[in-house]
């Protein structure tokens, strides 16, 4: 039996911590016996999720870190089998020299392929690819009585698509196989554009994403009047070699070293003066006339991955994200939620803006065509709960949902209307684990 | 649950009867998430009186009473057991005391002995057992009312003063052996507050309500602040007259007395 390690845990955005019992197996063999033996348990990896979904007080939570072995690897098909565990930064090392990228990545690569699954992230190319789960070709479940399903989206489909962002809550996802994706090169040929207001920032991203597989704005949420919503698109594809100048090679990942933020930096560090004299010298560093460029991997898809414990900066109160998704005729709720939260005082130090494609067969994953907006915002800031209840409301409404791996304050009645296949999950999830083994405190906080 | 915001799902007031428990805990249901309360109560019918007042004002609360008698230890962890049965409990108000106006402190032996007992040696039994429940679950704040009487006792109180400044002290120094674990201990001085219990005591100046001690703890669970004096005014006050010389604080409190 793996012995439990009690410490503190939290989610990124590190508002709810708990004193946890943490086991960290080194087998996949050894999960189905911890999980037969627990009462309450949830799957944790490298703990990106920003509230507290990868975490249970009271009960277990299963660090699958050390299950990071890549099994195998096809260099014909592409496929790639690995255990839950593998981090995207870990596969990206290995594959990308061999001219292999993973299918999707979010904005940090230090998330494990088992949350990946779990959260169904998403990443800059959604419009054209999708979301994670749809790159999936297998997955291998522990389920709560401590033996193996394996799912796909032509066998056992139910359970395949109910673990596909099911947070986690159908099973500990030991092993996966990965289709990942050929590239010319491990170069981005990027072009960083100015937009000098909100609505010529949306329509400019619906007119780019017709002809680019990556993209993503930058929104600055400090501007007031005619340069409210101001941002920069950044978008861009793997260059190709003959853009590659012949003394760079097209395979060197370039990814740096980290430096760390050694210390909690007081809460007021990030105020709303702060923010705005950041975003105007990030706002002035971009060319006014946009020009594609040879760009890092890293620079590209994972900028903030350049400052390790980055979360730091919020001091010990911590901070939310927000990440909402409304369909295309409730758009305006981008511009009022900007406004919302800067009413508050409070300044969003980094605001993300996209525009999602179709959602997929999962119940629970995240992602629906229209726009998504996700906003950093510092927990202490006064009246910040009423305002996102406010908003959440709005959201609804339209028929758009917030991110529950973002999540840590959601009320729980409005979760089925965000979420209107919840009861269509929920069914599955039962089957699968009738006595609610797998449960978290997101889980407990929302009902579920 | 407590979400990331700080706001609370499930509590349990120690001392279901009192007053600024009860406005606490209407306080804590403003964030719209408190869905249970719990109300440890000596007497079950009396706290059938604050269950009613608290489903009129917060409409769909789950509302259970627990039979918990601070002056008898055996009731201290089957009341537990049933507050924390069904889930976790995020937050502990530990809210009952005697205010031992009537109690007469160098005749009444026995009545001294019945404010040590609830003030100081129930306060830091039911607290500790609660900080053990928090610890098995992982997260919680335990609110603790203390007083300003804490700081500095007077001729006229001093029996309960020194309850206060022991259970204060209790959890001043249980706060910060706990901190950065998910658990926090609040301590709450606060200044003389408007109930049954001071009712036909001469007021002090700063005097509070319930629900303005109330709107002061809600503050200090979702900031996670160990320590908080209500109003918050009473904190330089107290400062000033702590270090007021002997003689001058004894003509001030004598004053204020009559």
């Amino acid at each position: 039996m793996i012995e439990a390690q009690r410490r503190v845990i939290s989610g990124w955005g590190r508002t709810s911590p708990i004193l946890a019992s943490v086991a960290q197996p080194d087998l996949v063999d050894n999960v189905g016996s911890i999980v037969r033996n627990s009462s309450r348990i949830v799957a944790r990896g490298l703990g990106r999720s920003y509230g507290d979904a990868a975490q249970v007080g009271g009960g277990l939570t299963l660090d699958t870190t050390h299950l990071d072995r890549i099994l195998s690897f096809d260099p014909i098909s592409g496929v790639v089998e690995v255990e839950a565990g593998v981090s995207l930064d870990h596969l990206i090392r290995m594959l990308a020299p061999r001219g292999w990228f993973v299918p999707v990545t979010p904005g940090t690569r230090y998330v494990t392929v088992g949350g990946a699954i779990a959260s169904d992230v998403h990443g800059k190319n959604h419009h054209a690819v999708g979301s994670f789960g749809q790159h999936v070709g297998e997955l291998t479940l522990v389920t709560a009585d401590g033996s193996l399903q394996t799912a796909s989206a032509t066998s056992n489909e139910r359970t395949f698509w109910a673990t596909i962002g099911g947070m986690g809550l159908t099973g500990v996802i030991l092993r996966a196989k990965i289709q990942l994706s050929a590239v010319p090169s491990a170069k981005i040929m990027a072009t960083t554009q100015r937009s000098g207001d909100l609505d010529s920032l949306m329509s400019d991203m619906s007119a780019i994403d017709a002809d680019v597989p990556y993209s993503v704005a930058w929104v600055d949420t400090t501007t007031r009047g005619k340069r409210f919503g101001r941002g920069l698109i950044s978008h861009g594809d793997f260059a190709e070699k003959s853009d590659i100048p012949a003394n760079v090679n097209p395979f060197d990942l370039g990814l740096p070293d980290s430096v760390e933020i050694p210390v909690n930096l007081p809460a007021v560090t990030l105020n709303r003066a702060t923010v705005a004299a950041f975003n105007e010298l990030w706002f002035r560093k971009a060319p006014k006339r946009a020009s594609p460029m040879l760009t890092s991997l890293a620079d590209f898809f994972h900028p903030l991955d350049m400052v390790g414990r980055w979360n730091r900066i919020y001091g010990r109160p911590g901070f939310v994200q927000y990440q909402f998704v409304v369909p295309d005729d409730g758009a305006e709720l981008i511009g009022k939620s900007i406004r919302a939260i800067s009413a508050t005082g409070g300044a969003s130090f980094l605001t993300v803006l996209k525009r999602f494609g179709p959602a997929n067969e999962a119940p629970m994953s995240f992602p629906m065509e229209g726009w998504t907006l996700a906003l950093d915002i510092p927990a202490r800031i006064d009246g910040l709960d009423r305002v996102l209840d406010k908003l959440d409301e709005k959201i609804a409404e339209v028929g758009g949902r917030v991110y529950l791996s973002k999540d840590a304050r959601l009320r729980p009645e409005l979760l089925s209307t965000m979420y209107p296949r919840l009861g269509q999950w929920q069914e599955a999830r039962r089957e699968l684990d009738p006595a609610g083994t797998f449960t978290s405190d997101l889980a407990t906080r929302l009902g579920i | 649950m407590r979400d990331g915001l700080g706001a609370i799902q499930r509590v349990l007031l120690l001392g279901g009867n009192s007053e600024i428990g009860l406005a606490t805990v209407k306080e804590l249901a403003k964030a719209g998430r408190l869905s249970h309360a719990f109300l440890a109560v000596r007497s079950v019918e009396s706290g059938e009186v604050s269950k009613q007042r608290l489903l009129t004002e917060i409409p769909g609360l789950n509302v259970t009473i627990l039979h918990f008698d601070a002056q008898d230890p055996s009731t201290f962890q089957p009341m537990l057991d049933s507050a924390f049965a069904d889930g976790a409990i995020d937050c502990v108000i530990s809210a009952f005391g005697l205010l031992g106006n009537d109690v007469s402190p160098l005749e009444d032996v026995v009545g001294v002995e019945r404010l040590i007992q609830v003030n100081y040696t129930a306060a830091v039994i039911s607290g500790t057992l609660v900080v053990q429940r928090f610890r098995d679950q992982g997260h919680g704040s335990l609110v603790v009312l203390s007083s300003v009487a804490a700081e500095r006792s007077r001729y006229d109180n001093y029996v309960y003063a020194s309850t206060k400044a022991g259970v204060d002290s209790w959890s001043s120094g249980l706060s910060d052996a706990l901190k950065g674990t998910g658990i926090d201990v609040i301590v709450v001085r606060p200044g003389f507050v408007h109930t049954k219990m001071t009712e036909g005591l001469p007021v002090a100046p700063l005097a509070t309500t319930p629900e303005e001690v109330g709107v002061v703890i809600v503050e200090a669970i979702r900031q996670r602040k160990p320590l908080v004096w209500a109003p918050k005014t009473v904190r330089p006050l107290m400062s000033a007259l702590r270090h007021l010389p002997r003689p001058v604080f004894q003509a001030v409190a004598k004053k204020a007395g009559n």
